[in-house]
Parts: C-alpha cells; sequence; structure tokens
C-alpha cells in the first residue's frame, strides 16, 4: 500500500506536504542565520559600546518608560477625538466635492480649494499656522488651547486625504448600483446613504486603517506647540538624562500599538483583493 | 597686643604695599605695563553695562571689571575699556584685551580655543509672564496658579517641576521663539528661563512682558555660567581667578549682584 | 389607450446619436420586446423610459400623460416603472429581503412591520422564500436575478422593464427566470424587454420591434417578424442571430 494512502492523504497533499515542511526548514534556518549574524556582529563594532549605552541603556529605559506611557495616554486622547472628526469631515467633504445641484457649487469649489491646500502643505506647518496662529487673534481661554487648534490642524489636514479616499471609494461602486437604486424611485440622497456609501466605505476601510496610522503617529507633531506628548516628554528625558533611551521607549510603544494596527490593515487589504478576484 | 596679630598687620600692609606697587602677580602679564585691558560688548548695553560706559563702573560686568583690578591691584585709572564683538572675541588668536566681559558661557567647545576665568555669575532661572499676568506676585504660591511653558531639553522643566509644583501641566515647546509665540497667544502666562534670557526676551521679543522674579542660583540648575575670557594660554588667568575667588568669598561679587541685577532690574528673588 | 407610448424619441451621447426617433406604443397588459444588434439602442431606450437618461427631443407618455417633460421629478415615475438590468442588480450589503424592502419603506413611508408579510409574499410567490435572509453573492445568478424582479415588484409597478436579464447567466440558469418573466405575462403585467432571447421573444412576445442604429426598422407581431419580415435588414439579422 503506497504511503499516502496510509497517511490518509492524496499524492499531491502527501507531496504539497512536504513541499511546505521543506521550505519552513529552510526559513527557519536560514532566519536564524541572519538574526546569529546580527547579535553576534553588531556587538563587534567599534562604536557599539558607546551606541549601546546612549540608546539602549536599561536602566534609563526602566527609570523613564512608566512616564513615557503616561504621556502616551495624552496621544491617545488626541488621535480620540481627532479621529472621529477626520471620519465626518472627510466624509462631508467628498460628497461636497460629488454635489451635482447647482446650487452646492461652492461647497464643490471649497470641497476642491480644502483639499488641494490642506495635502499640499507639511501637516506641521498647518499645525504651527493654526496652533499659534489662530489663538494669536485673541481668543480667550480655554478656547486658545494648543490642544484645540493642533488637533483642528490635523483634523483638517486629514480630513482632506481621507475625503480623496471616500472619493476613491465612490467611484469605485459600479454604476449600476446607482441606476438600480434610482429605478426604484429612491432620491439621489438615499441612493447615496443607502446604496452607494455603505459599499463605498467597506470599499476604503483597508486604506483609511492606513490612515488612521499616520494619524497616530502625526499626533506627535502637536508637542511642538507645547502639549507634552510622548515624544516630548522623551525629549525632556533625553536632555535630562543626556541618553537617547527614552526615543527608543517612545518608538517601542509607538510599535506596540502600529504593529498590530498595520498587521490588521494588511490583513483587510488582502482579504479585499481575495473578494475582487 | 598679641605677637600673632602683629605678624598678620604686617603682612596685610605688605599685601598692600605690592598692591599698590602694580600688581606682584599681574605684572608683566598684563597687554600694557601697569594697565589692566577690559573689553565689553559694542554696543553694551543694560544690566550689564549702564549707558554703554563701562568706565562709569556702573552695571554688573563694569562693576565686576573695577573689583576684579582693585583685588588685583590696579587702580581705577589703570583699568582701560575697549570694545569686541562677542563673536570675533571666541575665535582663536592674539588679543587686544586682557579679559572680555560680555556674558560669555563657559562651554567645552569654547574652552579648547579659549581660556575662561572661574564663573563670576551664575545665571540664575527667572520668570518671565506676559502681559496678562504681570500683577503676579513673586511668591510661589502665586507662581502655582498660572499657566507655565518652558523650552522642553532645558533644566527650567525640572526648575518648574521641582520648585513651583503649578497646578496645571506646564506645555513644552522646541526653543525659545516658540515659547514666545505661546505667550503672545496667551496660550501659557509664565515661561521659565535663565535670567539673561528672560530680560532679553522681555525687553526685545514679547511686547508687554514682564520678569516678575528670580529664583536664588542653585547648582541643580545647570544653568549657564559667565566667565572672563582670555586669550588661550594667557598667564593673568590665575591672578584673575584668584582675585575672583577672593571677592566671591568676600561678599562683594554677591552685592554687586544684588545691586544691579535684582535691585536695578527690579527682578526681585521669589519666595 | 395606450399604457405606454414613445413619440419620435431622440437621444444623443454627444455626436453619437442613439435614439434616433424611436417611436413605440404599448398597450396594457402586453409584453413588447426589443431586439436588435448589439450596440442598437435597446437598453438606451429602457433607460429613457425610466428617466435615467434624459431625452434631447420627443415625447413619453405613460398612461397619457407626458412623463419625459424636463424638469419632472422622476422619482414617481421611477416609482411606477420597475427596471431589472443586466447584472450587478442587487445591492450586496444587503440581504435579498432587505434589498426587497428598501425602496417601500423609503418611499411608501411604511414601516417595516407593515410591509414584511407583503414582502414575504412575493418572496414566496417566486420560491425564494429560503434564499430571503442570504446575502447576494450567496445566490444564484438565477436566483439573483429573480430577487431582483421580486424587489422591482415590492415597489407595485404599472410597466416592467428588462433589460438583458438573461445574458449574464449560465444557460441552465436562464430558464428559471424566463418563468418568472411567463408568470408576470400572465398576471397582467405590462412588460418591455430588451433580449437576445429569441426563441423566447418568439414564443411569449405580443409585440416586436427590431431596432437598428437607433431606428425602429420593423415592428409587429412574433410570427410577422420572425415568419415573414418585410425588411432586408430584420431578415439578415434573424438569420444570423437564429443560426
Ligand atoms: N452613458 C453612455 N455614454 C456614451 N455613450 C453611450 C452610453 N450608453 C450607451 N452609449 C452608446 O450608445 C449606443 C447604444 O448603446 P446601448 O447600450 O443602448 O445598446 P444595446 O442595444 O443595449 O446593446 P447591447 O445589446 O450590447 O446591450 C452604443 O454605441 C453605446 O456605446
Ligand atoms: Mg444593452
Amino acid at each position: 500500500m503506497p504511503k499516502y494512502k496510509a497517511a490518509g492523504m492524496t499524492r499531491r497533499e502527501l507531496y504539497e506536504h512536504q513541499q511546505r515542511r521543506r521550505s519552513l526548514i529552510i526559513a527557519g534556518i536560514s532566519t536564524i542565520c541572519v538574526v546569529v549574524t546580527i547579535i553576534f556582529l553588531v556587538p563587534l563594532a567599534p562604536g557599539w559600546e558607546k551606541v549601546q549605552k546612549s540608546f539602549f541603556n536599561g536602566a534609563v529605559l526602566t527609570k523613564t518608560f512608566p512616564k513615557l506611557l503616561d504621556a502616551f495616554r495624552v496621544n491617545i486622547m488626541i488621535f480620540a477625538w481627532s479621529a472621529p472628526a477626520i471620519a465626518i469631515l472627510g466624509l462631508m467633504i467628498a460628497l461636497a466635492r460629488d454635489a451635482k445641484s447647482p446650487a452646492l457649487f461652492p461647497l464643490r469649489i471649497f470641497g476642491a480649494a480644502f483639499t488641494d491646500i490642506f495635502r499640499g502643505v507639511p501637516v506641521i506647518l498647518t499645525v504651527y499656522l493654526i496652533g499659534f496662529g489662530i489663538p494669536g487673534l485673541g481668543l480667550p481661554r480655554p478656547w486658545n488651547s494648543p490642544f484645540i487648534w493642533g488637533s483642528l490642524a490635523l483634523i483638517l489636514t486629514y480630513s482632506a486625504y481621507v475625503a480623496e479616499i471616500f472619493r476613491a471609494g465612490i467611484d469605485s461602486v459600479h454604476p449600476s448600483q446607482r441606476s438600480a437604486a434610482l429605478s426604484l424611485g429612491l432620491s439621489e440622497r438615499q441612493v447615496m446613504k443607502d446604496v452607494i456609501l455603505p459599499q463605498a466605505i467597506r470599499n476604503v476601510v483597508p486604506s483609511q486603517m492606513n490612515m488612521l496610522i499616520a494619524l497616530q503617529k502625526d499626533v506627535s507633531l502637536l508637542s511642538f506647540i507645547g502639549p507634552v506628548e510622548i515624544f516630548r516628554q522623551a525629549g525632556v528625558y533625553k536632555s535630562l538624562f543626556a541618553n537617547f533611551t527614552p526615543y527608543v521607549g517612545a518608538a517601542i510603544i509607538f510599535l506596540i500599538v502600529t504593529i498590530p494596527a498595520t498587521r490588521y490593515a494588511d490583513y483587510l487589504m488582502a482579504r479585499q483583493m481575495r473578494e475582487r478576484r | 597686643m598679641s605677637k600673632k596679630m602683629i605678624v598678620s598687620a604686617v603682612a596685610l600692609a605688605l599685601l598692600a604695599t605690592n598692591a599698590f606697587a602694580g600688581g606682584h602677580c599681574a605684572s608683566g602679564k598684563t597687554l600694557e605695563k601697569g594697565k589692566f585691558t577690559i573689553a565689553t560688548g559694542n554696543p553694551a548695553y543694560f544690566p550689564w553695562v549702564m549707558d554703554d560706559a563701562p568706565e562709569s563702573g556702573q552695571g554688573f560686568e563694569a562693576a565686576v571689571g573695577y573689583a576684579v583690578a582693585k583685588e588685583m591691584g590696579f587702580a581705577k585709572e589703570d583699568v582701560v575699556w575697549v570694545r569686541s564683538s562677542f563673536d570675533e572675541a571666541i575665535q582663536p588668536g592674539v588679543k587686544n584685551f586682557d579679559v572680555n566681559m560680555q556674558q560669555y558661557s563657559i562651554t567645552d567647545e569654547r574652552d579648547q580655543v579659549v581660556d575662561f576665568s572661574v564663573p563670576y555669575y551664575t545665571a540664575p532661572m527667572a520668570v518671565l509672564v506676559g502681559a496678562s499676568a504681570t500683577g503676579t506676585a513673586a511668591t510661589i504660591e502665586a507662581l502655582k496658579n498660572l499657566k507655565w511653558g518652558a523650552v522642553g531639553s532645558t533644566t527650567a522643566v525640572q526648575k518648574i517641576a521641582n520648585s513651583v509644583k503649578p497646578n496645571n501641566a506646564p506645555l513644552l515647546y522646541a526653543d525659545n521663539a516658540d515659547v514666545n509665540a505661546a505667550i503672545t497667544a496667551n496660550q501659557i502666562d509664565a515661561a521659565m528661563f535663565d535670567l539673561p534670557t528672560a530680560l532679553f526676551l522681555s525687553a526685545v521679543m514679547i511686547e508687554g512682558s514682564k520678569v516678575i522674579g528670580q529664583f536664588p542660583s542653585s547648582e541643580s540648575d545647570d544653568a549657564d555660567q559667565f566667565g572672563m575670557l582670555m586669550e588661550e594660554g594667557n598667564p593673568l588667568k590665575s591672578c584673575v581667578d584668584t582675585a575672583l575667588n577672593s571677592i566671591t568669598k568676600s561678599g562683594i561679587l554677591a552685592s554687586i549682584e544684588a545691586q544691579w541685577l535684582q535691585d536695578t532690574t527690579g527682578v526681585p528673588l521669589i519666595k | 389607450m395606450l399604457k405606454l407610448e414613445l413619440r419620435n424619441v431622440v437621444k444623443r451621447f454627444g455626436e453619437n446619436t442613439v435614439c434616433n426617433g424611436i417611436s413605440l406604443g404599448v398597450e396594457q397588459g402586453q409584453m413588447v420586446c426589443l431586439i436588435g444588434a448589439s450596440g442598437a439602442g435597446k437598453s438606451t431606450v429602457l433607460r429613457c423610459i425610466n428617466l435615467l437618461e434624459p431625452i434631447e427631443d420627443g415625447e413619453i407618455f405613460l398612461d397619457e400623460e407626458d412623463i419625459s417633460i424636463p424638469g419632472l421629478n422622476p422619482q414617481n415615475v421611477r416609482s411606477k416603472i420597475g427596471m431589472v438590468f443586466q447584472n450587478f442588480n442587487l445591492f450586496p450589503h444587503m440581504t435579498a429581503f432587505e434589498n426587497a424592502i428598501l425602496a417601500p419603506k423609503r418611499i411608501r413611508g411604511l414601516s417595516k412591520v407593515d410591509l414584511n408579510a407583503e414582502i414575504e409574499m412575493l418572496f414566496e410567490r417566486f420560491e425564494l422564500t429560503e434564499r430571503m435572509h442570504n446575502y447576494p453573492d450567496q445566490l444564484s445568478g438565477g436566483q439573483q436575478q429573480r430577487v431582483a424582479i421580486v424587489r422591482a415588484l415590492a415597489m407595485k409597478p404599472e410597466v416592467m422593464l428588462f433589460d438583458e436579464i438573461t445574458s449574464a447567466l449560465d444557460p441552465q440558469l436562464v430558464g428559471e427566470v424566463l418563468d418568472v418573466l411567463l408568470q408576470l405575462k400572465a398576471q397582467g403585467m405590462t412588460m418591455v424587454l430588451a433580449t437576445h432571447e429569441m426563441q423566447f421573444a418568439r414564443q411569449a412576445a405580443d409585440k416586436i420591434c427590431f431596432l437598428k442604429d437607433g431606428k425602429v426598422v420593423e415592428e409587429g407581431t412574433a410570427k410577422e417578424i420572425f415568419n415573414t419580415p418585410k425588411q432586408a435588414e430584420t431578415k439578415a439579422f434573424l438569420e444570423r442571430a437564429l443560426k
């Protein structure tokens, strides 16, 4: 009796099984080689000791890490109120740009200008100009808070990008869907709300996930106008201890959040690709 | 009268005599025989030199200059003032002065190319407030209620956290200009700088702002220290250092500082 | 009295005149089939009737009322005229049932509870009860088209337009969909079909229009068109189509 029959597999399954095992072993060995090389060779570099002391200093890390986590709460807070605002504003701009009625023409122009401007200016400049500029007009406290205006800068910039993604999502819905919905007697608004948008939004979820990840990182730009979030806190510790380890600590905290999010976005993207095929 | 006392009296007299004779420590080591040449800025300004006239001895650095000269045994009329540009003086090379005083911070990099005396001034931390908070009293109690800001990479951050302990978390910035912007936008009431920086910012950069108080200078602040600048390898250094140490010990330096940097600037010590 | 009438309808896409003076009458309860080569303008005629495309010239009457007056709100007309397309008909993010209930809920302003029984009846009538709560991608092509018909019927239309609703289907699924059309005809529905199913048209149509280059070249009963076509073009087309 052939071996594969005994294992309860077809001939091809057995072959693929062996192939898989083979490639797993090869991948494992080569990974180990690379990691071992890094672990042994990097410390041999002449500057390693110095680098280790100023970038990977365990004592500094343990001392600063809890405070860095604390400061990261500020990032999360800013993120938490900016993200929904970005989603809403982005969607509104996308809809404004696709508005057909002539009465909404100014809205269309505004939408186009908006996306052009805020996609064209580096985020940090927008943060500076809005974060210092608008409060400088003489708003009373607490309405001149850098948290408010800095967040607004992020919201405006990201809405511009998010709006373009939403528009691409709306375009990606097959025109027949619109015809089908209209032929039922639905109004343009109802067609958009009940038929086009739900599909459009679902289509762009992976891309929007990537925007969220980028936003999570760019929240740190608010540190330039005052809020002591993780990047600034790490900078303070860097100066205090004359050591770069706090930055490494901050990077670790960012990665703890962004790696799973990135993986998830990639997974969604891959799943969508499969569905399209 | 005890023997001991007589000996010390004689010694004192001898010392004084030597001093009047043109300074035995500095003799032959100055640029010009029997003269002590001090450089100052062009122009020199408040509160370091009053009215751009160092010869008057008015102003902190002018006063310190004369005090050191006197300690080294120079008469008032033997002190010669010259002008020099700030940047030129910290370049290596031959100098047209014995010492140069214009708020030179002692740094390792500068010490490579020029010599510094021991510090004659340790810049204390001071509180700069925006127009809306100029009425704040110079007490920790009052300062606690202000909204604070500072440059994130300076020791001002620790000073706020440890000495003021404000009720609201401070906002931190990348550089002085950003702190200015925040004060101007009324996003913060107060910022912590070293006193010279604070005086400069309030006089030149931020309209309506005021330096309302200074902390006693302390080692832990890691603040700027000003030293007299000399040509690299100048043999005069040990004489200048001795003189500075001596007027520090005797309290002369402290009283000059009180007169010119607290009373004249109107920046009181914070209680 | 004609249920639906087109008079000299002209439709252009830019320079391209797709309907070049089309006239067509449909009586109550009639099934009219539009046949013709690809690009002849069949779909466009149907889309014009449903006001999905504005027309350049001519008139369209429903119950002797001009529905093609520019500026008229098309919604009322559309809810009286149902339409089913070749493909991408169903809304993929809704179940079959949700697809069917959406428009009645929105337009007739009835609650889900009020509509439930009615919609379920429709699904039952077309033997789709078991599939009612599936999403479109869980349905076969034939089932999808039948759901699309059910969805159109849920609006209680007076006229139904079908645009090649079987041409994207595997041959073995075509039958079940055409059966539904026969069922509707038996119930007296007024229908206009664009179709390539010549055998079906021959058996079921009350009237057949042959379109070419945006014009009605010939019209008549199935017998007339298939057995004794008058125009050479019609003859040529049918010879190719029936081969
Ligand atoms: N939205 C549009 N914009 C421009 N041209 C169009 C548009 N829709 C259709 N056309 C053109 O109108 C002509 C008729 O198209 P139509 O879809 O009505 O033909 P058809 O008879 O339905 O063909 P088929 O049997 O392939 O479905 C074609 O030349 C087509 O290119
Ligand atoms: Mg067609």
